[in-house]
């Protein structure tokens, strides 16, 4: 088995090779689903924005299906939605993603898989955006994980639609108290 | 769901906190406190890439931003192949790059290095592997560069790679390195990898069979994705 090539970090100039213009819109068209938009907003371990972070989503469509041929329903994946997108912070360290509410992947309460990389950060992080107004919640099967249990809260994201939108309020603490949990792989 | 594989080796990769590059003082998060993931059809998935991704350019940057001529500097190719931590190729996966000019300075308007920006160069490229996981980039060496996390500071010579791989897992953000290098036994980012194998990964092997006469330097560097115990499945276009 070959060693695994080490990470390193994505540095404070990742924008002019990683972001591109409409990558934080997931919408290709018209995808079946409710639009929602998701934003939030990424603090180090002193409670400071961080300005120069990147969010990376992974998600199924309205239906709960991933567009990847590991997914045995593939064959009926929305073609109007890709499923990933990319934003960077801005200098107040917002992110914001446009995308359609996700459906059900079964077994699972739906969710949105979220990866943080940034200057400082020598390997990147996951996390999972779960849904507050979310019934399925109750029987997800990470949400009820025992070592997530004391921070699920931070896991589960805030409706709030100020700005005339449905957005759901994510923000990601990468340190410290309230710290997200972030999941070892 | 399936019970949990580790999929990142932790004895390779750097660790978040590491005091001796200051940045990740603020922003690591507590390593002990990760939850382990079972798997579920969220990790076994990743975003495809199609070939609509790539323009004719984007895998030169020696020509993919020219305005009045060549861009200054050593142009050199570099080639690789992905594979997954079984050994099997990741072919049609996504490879990113970034990096300096031969100056030592990047185009981001926050970077304040008073070396010259080279109007014939950008520094990012991007390509995708073919069915045998290969890739190939034409560029610059990139130069040193001065930061400032301690006194008299330089980063080696690097180029930023980016590799999203077969699954939602298997991403890899990293840094290529140039061979012979004094500049890295000073990095702290480099030196950050606590597993000598792991380190010498990240230096490119010069290749004089990709060196084309009188036009560029060869250089070889293979990357090893995490996660392919998780993927069942060969990710392909289609």
């Amino acid at each position: 088995m070959p060693g695994q090539t080490p990470s390193q970090t994505v540095g404070p100039f990742f924008d002019f090779g990683l972001i591109n213009p409409g990558e934080e819109n997931l919408l290709r068209g018209e995808p079946a689903g409710d639009r929602i938009t998701i934003r939030g907003v990424v603090f180090d371990g002193d409670g400071a924005p961080v300005p120069d972070a990147m969010i990376e989503t992974w998600q199924a469509d309205a239906n709960g299906i991933y567009n990847h041929p590991a997914d045995p329903r593939r064959a009926e994946a929305d073609p109007h939605f890709t499923g990933f997108a990319r934003a960077a912070t801005d200098p107040a360290g917002e992110y914001r993603i446009r995308t359609i509410r996700p459906g059900a992947v079964p077994g699972q309460a739906p969710h949105i898989n979220v990866r943080v990389f940034a200057r400082g950060m020598l390997i990147h992080a996951y996390t999972r955006v779960y849904f507050e107004d979310e019934a399925a919640n109750a029987g997800d099967p990470v949400l009820n994980l025992k070592a997530v249990s004391d921070r699920r809260d931070t896991l589960i994201s805030a409706r709030d639609n100020t700005g005339g939108e449905t957005a759901y309020r994510f923000d990601i603490r990468l340190q410290g108290d309230g710290e997200t949990v972030f999941f070892n792989p | 769901m399936t019970e949990h594989a580790q999929a990142i080796d932790w004895s390779v990769h750097p660790p978040y906190l590491l005091p001796a590059y200051k940045s990740t003082i603020k922003r690591a998060p507590d390593r002990d406190r990760l939850v382990p993931l079972p798997t579920s059809l969220s990790e076994l998935t990743g975003p495809v890439f199609g070939r609509d991704r790539i323009r004719p350019l984007d895998d030169d940057l020696t020509r993919s931003a020219v305005v009045n001529g060549d861009p200054l500097g050593e142009r050199i190719i570099v080639v690789g192949k992905v594979v997954d931590d079984t050994g099997r190729p990741v072919p049609n996966t996504l490879v990113e790059i970034w990096q300096a000019n031969a100056a030592g300075r990047y185009v981001h308007k926050n970077d304040r290095h008073a070396a010259p920006l080279d109007p014939n160069f950008i520094g990012a490229g991007r390509a995708l592997t073919d069915a045998n996981g290969e890739y190939r980039f034409t560029s610059i060496r990139p130069g040193a560069y001065p930061w400032g996390n301690h006194d008299n500071a330089w980063r080696p010579p690097h180029i930023h790679f980016s590799v999203c791989g077969g699954n939602f897992v298997s991403r890899l953000v990293t840094q290529m390195y140039f061979p012979g290098d004094p500049l890295l036994l000073l990095d702290p980012i480099y030196n950050g990898i606590p597993d000598e194998k792991g380190r010498e990964r990240l230096i490119a092997k010069y290749a004089h069979d990709i060196t084309e006469p009188f036009h560029a330097l060869g250089y070889r560097f293979d990357i090893v994705l995490c996660g392919g115990r998780l993927t069942p499945f060969e990710t392909r276009e289609v």
